[in-house]
């Protein structure tokens, strides 16, 4: 059973939508004992990085870091890719899972403060979660803070200069854009994590 | 590089899709999750869904209308006409959308815009401006009821305080071009998104690939809208699409 990650924050429908249209067993959940035992562990996100301080309080952060530390596929989608970094200026206060080093910035001022659109991506890299997905493929954002560079980054994306557009870490994924929403490209990117 | 979106539009009346369609290889034509379907294949990066039932009664399919058309659609989706309240917002997202289209209640009570982003999210709402230049030309109202009630209310202000407020997108209509097919208005869509940061979505007044190159050239316009020349096959997605890249204006093509 995939885990999908409920902490309040959005609408995770068209998450689960995604999943079950792959025919991967799948449930909405806030329930930190439900992530514990789960295969695989989508955390969604939009809105705001301060609401990702509920993961913490609800006891979701320890089934999650819990989770990864055995080796469990992990999927953070747009703040909950943020959410793997250390922190987000958006939010100071909030402390991020720190999984990867950094703190997720603005985009410069010279570009409109929110990214919202498909843009394509540069994904050279070889990495797991592109697997059968043809170059520069199109993808949909919406965000206005992005990842810092970091090493783990398999695709860029190119929005008021170069930014890490999707980390993979082993069994540990990030992508800031969100493949539910992002035609066959994005059912591709879920079906390869969702077999892993 | 961050392309212009091409936007479907369809308006549903009692769970069908007006405006009269003619597309090909479809059973049932006026259906509008097959519709919807049908433009994402095609190439539409996004889809919306007008609810434009004059009768209330006629509103309660709209759910189920909804629910049908997210259950295959796996790009950008946004739900507009008859959300009143929060509660409405929250029915139509647990239907699949992922954005709410708001104009009336929203111009009644600005504050629906501040509670719908602090829900779910700036990103989730749209609020509908349309627009109708004012009697002496200096400047652009907003209407409300499907552009049957004047507001006195100058769309250019009212656009700043809808972003101020918590919207994430403006789908702007010119009124006096809507159903004409004589070309956006160019001038009004450069004046909002000349004042705002968020994206505008041009409306009202697509007749051919040339008013798509205007709106984004001219009138700096984030994505355009467009119901009939889709539906009627006047263009295709993909011609649309095609032609404007050879204007090197940057599109989703091939998808």
């Amino acid at each position: 059973m995939i885990a999908i990650v409920d902490y309040g924050a959005g609408n995770l429908v068209s998450v689960k939508k995604a999943v079950d249209f792959l025919g991967h067993e799948c449930a909405i959940t806030s329930d930190p004992a439900e992530v514990a035992k789960a295969t695989s562990i989508i955390l969604p996100g939009v809105g705001h990085f301060a609401s990702t301080a509920a993961i913490e309080k609800s006891g979701l952060r320890d089934a999650i870091s819990g989770a990864i530390g055995r080796g469990v596929p992990f999927l953070g989608i747009c703040v909950g890719m943020q959410w793997m970094f250390e922190g987000s200026q958006e939010s100071p206060a909030t402390a991020g899972l720190g999984l990867l080093r950094g703190e997720c910035e603005r985009f410069p001022a010279n570009v409109k403060s929110h990214h919202v659109g498909w843009n394509d991506l540069d994904t050279t890299v070889s990495s797991l979660l592109f697997r059968g997905v043809k170059s520069a493929p199109f993808v949909y954002f919406t965000h206005s803070f992005r990842v810092p560079a970091n090493r783990t980054t398999v695709a860029y994306c190119e929005y008021g200069g170069r930014f890490p557009a999707a980390v993979e870490k082993d069994h540990v994924f990030g992508v800031q854009f969100h493949p539910e929403k992002s035609g066959e490209i994005g059912l591709q990117v879920l079906r390869n994590f969702c077999s892993l | 590089m961050l392309t212009k979106r091409i936007i479907a539009c369809l308006d549903v009346d009692g769970g069908r899709v007006v405006k009269g369609v003619q597309f090909e290889n479809l059973r049932d034509a006026g259906d509008p999750a097959e519709l919807a379907k049908a433009h994402s294949e095609s190439g539409a990066d996004e889809i919306v869904l007008l609810d434009i039932s004059a009768a209330h009664e006629r509103r309660a399919t709209i759910l189920d209308t909804v629910r049908r058309a997210a259950a295959q659609l796996f790009i950008p989706f946004t739900v507009g006409g008859g959300i009143r309240s929060l509660e409405d917002a929250a029915a139509v997202f647990a239907a699949g959308a992922d954005k709410i289209g708001i104009n009336s209640a929203a111009l009644a009570d600005p504050d629906l815009i501040t509670q719908i982003a602090l829900r779910f999210g700036s990103q989730a709402v749209v609020v509908a401006i349309d627009a109708k230049r004012d009697m002496n030309g200096s400047c652009w109202k907003a209407f409300t009821h499907g552009g049957r009630t004047g507001t006195g209310c100058d769309a250019v202000a009212w656009a700043e305080e809808a972003e101020d407020r918590g919207a994430g997108e403006l789908l702007l209509t010119s009124m006096d071009r809507d159903g004409t097919a004589s070309g956006f208005d160019c001038e009004l869509t450069r004046a909002v998104a000349g004042s705002v940061r968020i994206p505008v979505i041009a409306s009202g007044g697509a007749g051919g690939a040339q008013h798509f190159v205007e709106v984004f050239r001219d009138g700096n316009a984030d994505a355009a809208l467009a119901a009939s020349i889709f539906h009627y096959g006047l263009t295709s997605l993909g011609d649309l699409k095609q032609e404007l890249a050879a204007q090197d204006i940057p599109v989703r093509w091939p998808c």
